[in-house]
């Protein structure tokens, strides 16, 4: 057990450190600091242009394996790619599906004509992507999808039909990866294939849903009868599942690390309000202000050890605990920065409901504990798969 | 940058454990309560004379095994599962750390080949600010004479050896503060053991009645000892935050035994959600502090090795504060809640809940509280004076 980088590291920083300062700049540098959770809905455009930059200098995909076009990079400089990706303001990544979810689950069960067809679009920053997990009637029992798919007449081509819900930037996405019941009258989680779905088709219907937060990231998607060739199943017919699991698996893995350094920019502003506006002398909320800044340490210590364990895809301790430790860590935070706001924090940017991104931060919050499993399911899950205590009766 | 023990770590970590699940038992551990003020000798002397760990952490120029504190501390987990009574604590992370950062090679060749050797425990008289330092030292001639008290001090009546900070007349905050090494048998030197709320682990009150000490009984340069003294109980609290998270484990691992046994309304009660969603937090604070302690020894192994990772050290008060506060606060959630999921049993002297939650309260209170740490954090992270 070791912490601290080598000096072969610390000149990798130096490099990605050069590089981002060098280019976010002219056209990219309003977007520092914005985008991600919360913010996804600011300069959608932009951003993409921006992961086309990062792709160009080989940013993209930096901890895939060299044979997808990846920087094969090590858990350390990995580590530094984001430490200085946040430091230099790096905006919210519109290629994390892709680059997270989509890439890992391909180099694990696609086949190499898959990998070598979809992984290029996602690695120079062409191809976006959204996830097409939850339904109507399938939240926290993600295994009672309802979607269809049935093979056409030709077999050729998947015919796709039903309805998803809270589907993150499906409205900026070119792919959906979709989870969908193939075998007819199978029930939970038998009879499920993963298949891959281009956006681009009449028979896709996106409609944002306006969140409490007044602005839209989350959107129901309707597919009705829409066509996906057969090789975009992922794994063989009824594997759906099991992919679809281990693709959560990968979203514990880097992808945590690019995520704690938007916390901490976020964390970063709520101090700098805190010693401007007196709060920091506060004796209670320098507490919580501690209390937020160790929490945050305790995360990435948390993430280092998902890195360091073996890389099995069976879930360690701390990966079973991590998003139920992330998600009320993030919604203290955000009630923490309404608290140091104070007064200031009731007040509008402008009409009708614009929002600061403080002010945003603690409505999007509320999110945090629902989405991804729910804390109640989250802790269902840490006591029967972690603490072996006895499963919950399931009606089927 | 590698984040996982080492093989070797893991086999320190089983054989501790294999031990101590037998020598240190619950009927181990409720004789030990018995006994008024001392630790069982036999067991004293097995760890230190067959098991050598209070040789881990001492450099092998002093005889020591010359490991890293992430041993020392992978051995600490496993004393606070089986709540070890034993010098062991305060000899290996208090003494210990306080005499390898010093500056005087024939204190340290003496005292840390004896605490090697197993014929001596230490231990530190903790002072957490700079005015807690109350004992004078007045210059004497060739030496220094100690007056004062210092009202607990942990296994204080045990140790052969007691690191005790004192300050020179008229000196004030961090300035004027000496660390003499004082011999348990130094004339002048009264140590009273203290009849403590957590029984086991002992606390003393320490009196020293114009104690006379030549230059040779100083740590380091006199009146320069604070930041050696700051450094020690921050690693000290390290130390202790590893122990937490033994207790902490334990606390949960007893819980779901005696759950999964215990039968309600025709079934265990570990099946009701409400059980299991507050084993599922007891969990999530186990092991966000485990993260927290890992990482601290790792910056205490760091400020130890003489080849340190500068950027490192300087992580100290931060490291130190996250996992003793973390720590803290995992170990008293899962003592409590322990209690209260064994249900009325959980209230008696009999089963062993209440052991873990008196342990808790009393590693909260010593070398610093979960505010305590947050504070100075705070004052850390505002560039404030700290």
């Amino acid at each position: 057990m070791k912490i601290g980088f080598s000096s072969a590291d610390e000149s990798f920083r130096q490099e990605i450190a050069g590089w981002l300062a060098a280019h976010l700049q002219g056209e990219f540098a309003p977007l520092r600091f914005r985008g991600g959770p919360g913010d996804e809905h600011s300069f959608p455009n932009e951003r993409k242009a921006w992961e086309r930059e990062l792709a160009a200098g080989g940013w993209v995909g930096v901890g895939w394996q060299p044979e997808d076009g990846g920087r094969g990079l090590s858990i350390s400089q990995q580590v530094i790619f984001h430490e200085e990706y946040a430091r230099a303001g790096g905006p919210g990544r519109m290629g994390h599906i892709g680059e997270g979810l989509v890439g890992p689950t391909l180099a694990a069960f696609g086949t190499p004509a898959q990998r070598q067809r979809l992984l290029p679009g996602i690695r120079e920053g062409r191809e976006f992507w959204c996830q097409g997990y939850s339904e109507p009637g399938a939240g926290s029992d993600l295994a009672n999808v309802q979607t269809r798919a049935r093979l056409d007449a030709a077999g050729e081509r998947w015919l796709i039909s039903g309805q998803k819900v809270w589907t993150s930037l499906a409205h900026e996405a070119d792919w959906c990866f979709v989870l969908a019941r193939t075998e007819p009258g199978s029930v939970g989680h038998h009879g499920l294939s993963f298949l891959l779905v281009p956006m681009a088709q009449a028979q896709i219907r996106v409609q944002p849903i306006v969140q409490l937060t007044g602005t839209s990231e989350f959107n129901e998607v309707f597919f009705d009868q829409a066509q996906t060739s057969t090789d975009n199943l992922v794994g063989q017919p009824g594997e759906g599942w099991k992919i679809a699991m281990a693709l959560l698996g990968f979203e514990r893995g880097v992808s945590t690390l690019g995520q704690q350094m938007q916390f901490h920019n976020e964390l970063a502003e709520v101090m700098r309000i805190a010693q401007a506006n007196g709060a920091a002398g506060d004796p209670l909320l320098r507490q919580r202000i501690a209390q937020a800044w160790s929490g945050l340490k305790v995360l990435r210590y948390n993430s280092l050890r998902m890195l360091s364990g073996p890389q099995d895809g069976n879930l360690g301790r701390e990966a079973m605990i991590y998003k139920l430790a992330w998600s009320n860590w993030h919604a203290e935070l955000g009630k923490l920065a309404m608290d140091v706001l104070g007064d200031a924090g009731e007040v509008l940017e402008a009409a009708p409901y614009r929002l600061s991104r403080l002010q945003s931060l603690f409505l999007f919050t509320r999110s945090d504990t629902i989405y991804g499993g729910s804390n109640e399911i989250q802790r269902n899950v840490i006591a029967e798969r972690a603490l072996g205590m006895p499963r919950e009766p399931r009606s089927r | 940058m590698e984040f996982a023990f080492t093989d070797e770590q893991l086999m320190i970590r089983d054989s501790a454990e294999r031990f101590l699940a037998q020598a240190s038992d619950s009927q181990a551990v409720r004789a030990a309560l018995r006994r008024a003020d001392d630790y069982d000798p036999e067991l004293c002397r097995r760890i230190g004379q067959e098991l050598y760990w209070p040789a881990l952490l001492v450099p092998e120029a002093f005889g020591g095994m010359g490991l890293g504190f992430v041993e020392l501390a992978v051995l600490q987990e496993q004393c606070g599962r089986f709540l070890l009574g034993s010098p062991l604590f305060a000899t290996s992370c208090l003494a210990t750390p306080a005499l390898m950062l010093a500056d005087n090679p024939a204190l340290q060749a003496r005292w840390l080949g004896a605490i090697a050797a197993g014929q001596a425990c230490a231990t530190l008289a903790c002072a957490l600010q700079p005015a807690r330092v109350q004992v004078q030292a007045v210059a004497d001639g060739d030496g220094y004479r100690l007056h004062g008290s210092h009202a607990q001090v942990i296994d204080g009546a045990q140790a052969d050896l007691l690191l005790i900070p004192a300050r020179s007349p008229g000196s004030t905050g961090e300035q004027g503060i000496s660390l003499f090494a004082v011999p348990a048998d130094t004339p002048g030197l009264m140590r009273t053991a203290l009849p403590t709320l957590d029984q086991t682990r002992r606390l003393a009150c320490i009196e020293l009645r114009q104690v006379h000490l030549g230059d040779a009984h100083l740590l380091c340069a006199a009146g320069q000892a604070w930041p050696l003294l700051r450094d020690a109980q921050r690693i000290g609290a390290i130390g202790l935050a590893a122990e937490q998270l033994g207790g902490a484990q334990q606390a949960l691992d007893l819980t779901l035994a005696y759950i999964s046994e215990r039968r309600q309304f025709g079934r265990p009660i570990a099946s009701f959600q409400a059980i299991k969603h507050r084993c599922a937090d007891m969990m999530l604070q186990v092991e966000c502090a485990r993260s927290a302690v890992w990482y601290a020894a790792c910056v205490a192994r760091e400020c130890l090795a003489a080849d340190g990772d500068p950027a490192v050290r300087s992580e100290l008060l931060a490291a130190a504060a996250t996992a003793k506060a973390h720590a803290s606060e995992a170990f008293f959630h899962c003592a409590a809640e322990s209690i209260q999921l064994h249900g009325g049993v959980g209230f008696t002297w009999e089963y062993d809940p209440h052991l873990y939650f008196k342990r808790a309260r009393a590693s909260e209170q010593m070398l610093g509280t979960p505010a305590w740490h947050r504070e100075r954090l705070a004052a850390q992270l505002f560039g404030e004076h700290a």
